[in-house]
């Protein structure tokens, strides 16, 4: 018990990044760029499968609007437009990315862009397979409703993948490779048939090491993925909402 | 980066939600509930060796409205030793940053799922004296609950009624110069809601969008929806009781505390409800006792305090009340007669 420790009113974790909302306006250009870098690492993907699911645009063009919104983010500065306290962020964004491909269409301007686009690394072909390639069909387009929990829903994947890699480097430095392995065979394969014994089993350790290891791997991965959050919020009220809604399973 | 596939994610959001108890002398057993703050959990003891309760939130991080809010419910429940009052044992962060606390581990039904199985109406109210009785102590010791409502009453296996959930609890002081126990507006956290979509759902807690829980649409008292903090006191929740109460006459359990006003019940009964819920904070009942009172006035038989009654009625309440009496000596008097008319024939 921690009896000790325990303070009222204290906190024990401290914000270690600042959020992307604040640093996006920063006057320090380095910082500036990286805040972009992270806000487009945790968006793209869900902004390029929302714009291939609900604008229905070919691949292609969908990776131009994609790269396209981030430029727009950073050069009409949207982010300081965002009230934490009337919407959420990837409420906002998606709101953006609407009015961004709306504009987009009437101006008809389609031009390649990426040049200005923090240094991410978009994956279009990785995104396209996670698809499963499929051919946009009008009538098979969602409705609203379900476009926004599909938006959410990548969302979530792809804070979790962030933090998952985040997770193997730091299992990586600190020489934990078997610890992440573990992880990423029970909870990131998703698999139901792998059970615990077949792990240790197959790395030729204790039944108690393997829980272990998973107990400390998803104690870490939370933290990580809490940071990260955090990151993306622009209030701490937003942060407890997101908080809710990513770990307690309430997504609106 | 690899693909993370939907039960991935599942997997690692409810993962990722279990807390961390390492460190701490409580062992994990099985989730019981989700609340508006966190989650509830059942817990092994293992230094006491007894199942408990535990209660964490979602948020890590001591500091903040849920965490105060968490802790307030905590000290709340630690001052408030009383059988229909859940004993806290302990409260602390966990190693994963996340307040908690552990209580009793009730086991019983919900009200509105006890309820369904009691069909006598004095039972029920025998029942509601029980949860009056935890409320007025609350009130005694300078604690107002805001949020009572069948889902936050449980009746244990021994018939035993316990009042949880404790988190929108206040702290009351005495005012100077005033009768009434009133809210400390510095130690609230109230905010209204946003629109009238937010309280729709007459079973939960409205959650705001900032995520504070202030009461349920139904059973929540028209200042206390006002967010007229400054002037809620002890009749805000004798509203929320009166609520209550004509959610326990309802022939149909299932129906709200709404509904359930448009049912017929026992002018008397129908009169201490509308009392107890009557718009006016000045026209409810000053204090639960004198509710509960009324309600054991009608149990025995006697006029009610809310209502006043005909001729009739008295007769009829009379008559009730006496009946056995009655009904001997009507009895007697007819077989008076039968011998007299015999006797002169």
């Amino acid at each position: 018990m921690r009896e000790d420790t325990f303070q009222p009113g204290g906190d024990r974790f401290p914000p270690t990044r600042r959020s992307v909302i604040e640093a996006v306006g920063s006057i320090d250009a380095e910082e500036r760029e990286r805040a972009l870098e992270t806000l487009c690492a945790a968006y793209w993907r869900p902004i390029y499968k929302y714009t291939r699911l609900r604008w229905n645009r070919p691949a292609e063009e969908a990776q131009d609007l994609t790269q396209g919104f981030f430029v727009e983010v950073l050069e009409r500065e949207l982010l300081k437009k965002f009230d934490p306290r009337k919407a959420r962020l990837r409420t906002y964004l998606r709101v953006c990315v609407d009015s961004f491909v709306s504009n987009e269409d009437k101006a008809g301007r389609r031009q390649k862009r990426g040049g200005n686009v923090a240094h991410v690394a978009l994956d279009f072909a990785a995104a396209e397979e996670e698809l499963g390639g499929a051919v946009m069909d009008p009538a098979a387009i969602p409705s609203p409703e379900s476009l926004e929990e599909f938006f959410e829903k990548e969302w979530l994947r792809s804070l979790f993948s962030l933090a998952a890699e985040e997770l193997r480097e730091y299992c990586n430095a600190r020489q934990r490779e078997r610890t992440f392995r573990l992880f990423e065979a029970y909870d990131l394969e998703g698999d139901d048939k792998i059970s615990y014994e077949q792990l240790a089993k197959q790395y030729a350790i204790p039944v108690s090491d393997v829980t272990n290891a998973l107990a400390w791997a998803r104690r870490e991965f939370r933290k990580i993925a809490l940071e990260r959050l955090r990151e993306l919020c622009g209030s701490d009220e937003e942060f407890q909402r997101e908080v809710r809604a990513t770990f307690g399973g309430n997504t609106r | 980066m690899k693909f993370l596939s939907d039960k991935a994610v599942e997997r690692l959001r409810e993962g990722a939600e279990i807390p961390d108890l390492t460190g701490t002398r409580y062992r994990l057993l099985e989730r019981v509930a989700r609340g508006g703050m966190g989650v509830v959990y059942a817990a092994e003891d293992e230094r006491l060796q007894r199942r408990v309760a535990l209660k964490v939130l979602d948020v890590p991080g001591a500091h903040g409205d849920l965490a105060n809010r968490l802790i307030r419910e905590a000290l709340v429940l630690a001052r408030l030793e009383h059988p229909g009052i859940v004993p806290v044992h302990d409260v602390g962060t966990l190693s994963d940053g996340r307040v908690f606390y552990t209580m009793k581990f009730v086991q019983g039904q919900r009200l509105d799922q006890y309820i369904e199985t009691v069909s006598s109406v004095t039972e029920r109210l025998r029942l509601f004296l029980r949860i009056c009785d935890a409320v007025a102590f609350a009130h005694a010791h300078g604690v107002l609950h805001r949020d009572l409502k069948p889902a936050n009453i449980m009746v244990g296996s021994f018939g035993e009624v316990l009042v949880l959930d404790w988190g929108l609890a206040k702290l009351l002081r005495e005012g100077i110069g005033q009768k009434q126990l009133i809210v400390d507006p510095e130690a609230t956290i109230f905010e209204k809601p946003k629109n009238r979509s937010e309280a729709t759902s007459a079973g939960n807690s409205v959650v705001t969008g900032h995520g504070t829980v202030m009461g349920t649409p139904g059973y929540m008292s028209p200042e206390q929806a006002r967010g007229d903090v400054e002037h809620l006191d002890a009749r805000s929740d004798i509203f929320s009781l009166g609520a209550l109460l004509r959610f326990l006459l309802a022939k149909n359990s299932h129906s709200t505390a709404n509904a359930v006003g448009k049912q017929h019940l026992d002018k008397a009964l129908e009169a201490i409800c509308s009392k107890a819920e009557a718009p006016d904070p000045e026209d409810r009942y000053p204090s639960v006792s004198e509710l509960a009172l009324d309600i054991s006035r009608y149990l025995d038989g006697l006029a009610v305090a809310a209502h006043r009654e005909s001729v009739f009625e008295k007769l009829a309440r009379f008559y009730r009340r006496y009946r056995f009496f009655i009904l001997l000596i009507a009895a007697y008097l007819v077989m008076r007669v039968l011998i007299l008319f015999f006797l002169h024939r």
